[in-house]
């Protein structure tokens, strides 16, 4: 079968059961989408197909015939950051770092469908990611940042 | 049944204690000769060490101007990779741009290492103070005879050394081969800049990390790769100290991938931390081995663990802590005036057990050859993963390399490194390098548990309310018992039990151990957890049974304040490791945090009442103080708002501010997670949780919408804030939805309650 991975086309004949994050992982070792809780519930393996958030710990790689997948390791285009991860910049959000990338990408569909979402667009929608750390004020301040820029 | 049934043998207690190296309290913690030294091995140099001017340790300065720092403690979301080297280049007046940061392998030569306790500030500002004011001065020096002007007349200013009377100035790098000819000095002819001309200390700069984290390239333990390497993962024994009885591997062989099933030996008491021993499915990547793991049939000799039943345990513990124990802590006499028949409140706090949960679970790359091991791992304690390694190997741990990834999050969960030797053994036996992955249902069903523990709290009080007698009681499974003792440890009672600050006339600690039947491990703030939540909750409870105002009432507590003389009563005060004579216990700082927490949330403008309410409390850990108010609402649901907390903190000098705010701020998201939702349980040895369905951490949606932070800084001494913002969280999230509903909660998870 057949994939795009940021942009790269890719051809995949293995265990068609592998859940997309190992395939990102070991397969083509794009490290940046990080591996939580194996279940869908922590959101640190998030990354996008066909434009939608999704946890790549739950996407079986047989579900993926011509999708495109994101990772966090090319959400910037063109040499630039994407505004997310400007936003991210600008507030200082990540203490460990380790869930940032699933936030961003969450954050990032987000603001996608919702360009200026209110603080309860924003919990509902980043609620499943878990942050450890406890950086859950300064995302909130980091998504309005990046929708302003955005707009 | 018992709490107190764990018996072993005080000399497997001590030997195991000093052959881990890993809990050392009091020990000096800085290597007394911090100038460079040769590194045990040519693998073990840093850019800092093969530099042209290399003055101390942590610092190298190339011609081309770059310098090196070397951060030796370990990265988990402090803000530390970044902070001790900016003490270093403060003092260097070096170009922040022009510096690089290395990350230290475990090597003694850097001291300590063991990244917990919220010391690495506390303890290596002044070492890397002398780093970048050792270099600064040869520098300087090089520069006079180079301009031919004498010393006094030379200043720095960002990389470069200035002559301002003839108006010369030369670059760093142009002055290293005649600096690196030079002597070090001294540390007593250094001269430090005044704080006026502090340049980074005090002021914001961003994480050196800081793009790399949010471009995905930062490497944590679980990126590293190594050619050829093989993949494992392992199924521990459900119980501690259980051991295989039979395995069937046959169905788990035939997946796709696997490559072999290897047996893991269980640990010798006491546990220390060594691995648990199990069953490891080796295979070509990590998806393979996760399907082999689930096709394994094993069968289990579980040990005299499965006794650990939750429920009954708690129990036992609540009626425990009803009876006398040990004295930790003794002035005047608590018993003649509770004789006198005052008036009397007593109440039984309990917590249970919980969870690190770092959002990366345990990961480790090891390989084997020549006798000699090398492993990458996120560890907060590379020194204790080489012991630990090499005793797991029988080999020497100068023969063992650990290279320090940055940590996704740690908690103390990472300062325990037995995943580090099972990769090691794996790597071994299998003769190639290996990466074990943990999931995050080893991670929570496998933890060093922060325990759970009973506290009591009786006092009398005199008219106004103020108490005349305080007696304290906790009773907990002691994170001694992984050393193999049954007692609790000096520091565990010296975290809130008996070391409270509140000015009463007569008072009394005591504790008493409790059977460990999992590993106990040290979690963030450690036992000022449950100690300051039973503390500063009782002090509440006095407060609103004398129908006094908290805040008036906890400064009237602490008196007019006085470095306090535990000693004096009895108490054999660890102080985490620090001096007393330098780092006292201040009641004077702990009341100016709670008297500018009362100014910056408003304290006395915003009534509680009509399910809305604000509780306060203060404590000092880690020698540091930090007050926090927490605002709550409770709608007529029973459900939880927590509209804003403001954090005071005074840990000193501040090295980095925004760094403070990012701890506090994260300490009162840890806070109210655990008191909300913190809650590990075992039924006949086995852990109920899984996974984060199962053990619940704080999401968005739970967290407090707004944390303000403030300083009250002192300028005193620096110490640590890693762990310091926990404990008053809890006592005061208690305190306010008491203020809103009238309801006290003594139990945690505060979830599990009705509010109303």
């Amino acid at each position: 079968m057949r994939l795009t991975v940021n942009g790269k086309p890719q051809n995949y004949e293995d265990d068609p059961d592998m859940p997309l994050l190992w395939y990102l992982r070991d397969d083509l070792r794009l490290t940046g989408t990080r591996f939580g809780c194996g279940a869908g519930l922590c959101g640190a393996c998030t990354v996008h197909v066909n434009g939608q958030a999704v946890r790549s710990c739950q996407t079986k790689m047989g579900t993926l015939e011509s999708k495109t997948v994101l990772t966090i390791d090319a959400l910037g285009e063109g040499g630039k950051l994407h505004p997310v991860q400007r936003a991210w910049i600008q507030h200082d959000v990540p203490q460990c770092g380790y869930c940032q990338s699933g936030q961003i990408m969450q954050a990032a569909a987000l603001l996608k469908t919702t360009p200026n979402p209110t603080d309860v667009q924003i919990d509902s929608a980043m609620s499943g990611n878990v942050c450890r750390c406890g950086t859950y004020q300064r995302i909130r301040a980091a998504i309005k940042t990046a929708a302003k820029e955005r707009a | 049944m018992r709490v107190d049934n764990i018996s072993l043998d005080r000399r497997q207690f001590l030997g195991g204690l000093f052959s881990t190296g890993a809990f050392v309290v009091a020990a000096r913690l800085v290597p007394a000769e911090l100038f460079a030294q040769a590194p045990a091995a040519a693998i073990l140099n840093t850019k800092a060490d093969t530099a042209a001017l290399h003055p101390s340790v942590y610092l190298g300065i190339e011609p081309d101007g770059t310098v090196y720092l070397v951060t030796h403690r370990s990265e988990m979301g402090t803000g530390i990779r970044t902070s001790l080297p900016l003490v270093a280049a403060d003092e260097l007046d070096a170009d922040w741009s022009r510096c690089r940061i290395e990350q230290g392998v475990g090597d003694t030569r850097y001291g300590d290492q063991n990244t917990d306790g919220s010391r690495s500030i506390r303890d290596f500002y002044d070492a890397f103070r002398v780093a970048g004011a050792s270099a600064r001065t040869m520098l300087i020096t090089a520069a006079a005879a180079q301009l031919n002007v004498p010393v006094g007349e030379l200043t720095t200013a960002n990389h470069e050394v200035v002559h301002a009377r003839s108006g010369r100035r030369v670059g760093y790098g142009a002055l290293v081969p005649a600096a690196a000819k030079l002597q070090v000095p001294a540390r007593e002819t250094l001269r430090f800049k005044p704080k006026a001309d502090w340049k980074f200390v005090g002021k914001e700069t961003e994480i050196y990390d800081l793009t790399p984290i949010v471009t995905g390239t930062a490497q944590f333990g679980l990126d590293v790769h190594r050619d050829g390497m093989v993949f494992a993962s392992i199924e521990h024994p459900p119980v501690v100290g259980g051991t295989i009885r039979s395995i069937d591997s046959k169905a788990s062989l035939a997946v796709k991938g696997v490559t072999s099933i290897e047996t893991l030996d269980p640990p010798k008491p006491p546990l220390l931390f060594q691995p648990l021993g199990g069953v490891a499915v080796i295979g070509r990547n990590t998806w393979s081995v996760l399907q082999g793991r689930r096709q394994l049939k094993i069968e289990w000799n579980d040990g005299p663990n499965t006794t650990l039943t939750s429920a009954p345990f708690r129990t036992a513990m609540i009626e425990r802590v009803k009876q006398s124990a040990k004295v930790a802590r003794n002035l005047g006499n608590v018993d003649a005036e509770f004789a006198k028949g005052g008036k009397t409140l007593e109440a039984v706090y309990y917590t249970p057990m919980a969870a690190h949960a770092s959002m990366e679970p345990p990961a480790a790359v090891a390989e084997f050859r020549n006798g000699k091991a090398e492993v990458w791992c996120p560890t907060q304690n590379p020194q204790a993963a080489q012991e630990t390694v090499a005793a797991a190997l029988g080999i020497d741990k100068r023969d063992v390399t650990c290279h320090v990834t940055l940590l996704g999050g740690g908690f103390g969960r990472k300062s325990k490194p037995d995943y580090a030797a099972e990769a090691a053994v794996l790597a071994k036996k299998l003769g190639k390098p290996v990466k074990v992955v943990w999931t995050r249902e080893d991670d929570i069903r496998h933890d060093f548990y922060h325990t759970n523990a009973a506290v009591y709290h009786k006092a009398t009080v005199d008219a106004k309310g103020r108490p005349t007698a305080w007696l304290k009681r906790s009773v907990f499974p002691p994170i001694a018992s992984t050393f193999g003792a049954p007692e609790p440890m000096n520091f565990e009672l010296n975290m809130g039990l008996d070391d409270s600050p509140y000015d009463v006339p007569n008072i009394r600690a005591e504790n008493a151990g409790a059977g460990a039947h999992v590993r106990i491990g040290w979690f963030r703030a450690v036992s000022n957890n449950f100690h300051a939540f039973a503390l500063h909750s009782f002090a509440d409870e006095l407060a609103h049974a004398a129908k006094r105002d908290p805040l008036e009432f906890l400064l009237d507590l602490l008196g007019p304040g006085k470095a306090i003389d535990l000693k004096a009563q009895g108490v054999d005060y660890t102080n985490y490791g620090a001096p007393i004579d330098k780092y006292p216990v201040d009641s004077r700082r702990l009341r100016r945090v709670l008297e500018v927490a009362g100014e910056k949330s408003n304290w006395a403008k915003r009534p509680s009442g009509n399910g809305r309410g604000m509780g306060i409390a203060a404590h000092r850990s880690f020698n540091s103080y930090v007050a926090s108010v927490v605002e709550v609402e409770v709608d007529r649901q029973g459900r939880l708002k927590i509209p804003r907390i403001d954090m005071v903190a005074d840990p000193g000098v501040v090295i980095n501010p925004d760094r403070v705010r990012s701890q506090l701020e994260g300490a009162a998201v840890m806070g109210v997670s655990l008191a909300m939702f913190g809650e590990i349980t075992a039924t006949n040895g086995r852990i109920d949780q899984k996974n984060f369905d199962g053990f619940r951490v704080a999401r968005m949606n739970d967290a407090p919408i707004q944390v303000n932070v403030h300083f009250a800084e002192s300028g005193d001494l620096p110490t640590g804030v890693g762990e310091p913002g926990v404990p008053p969280v809890i006592a005061a999230l208690a305190n306010a939805i008491y203020a809103a509903t009238g309801k006290r909660l003594r139990e945690m998870p505060f979830s599990k309650q009705k509010l109303v």
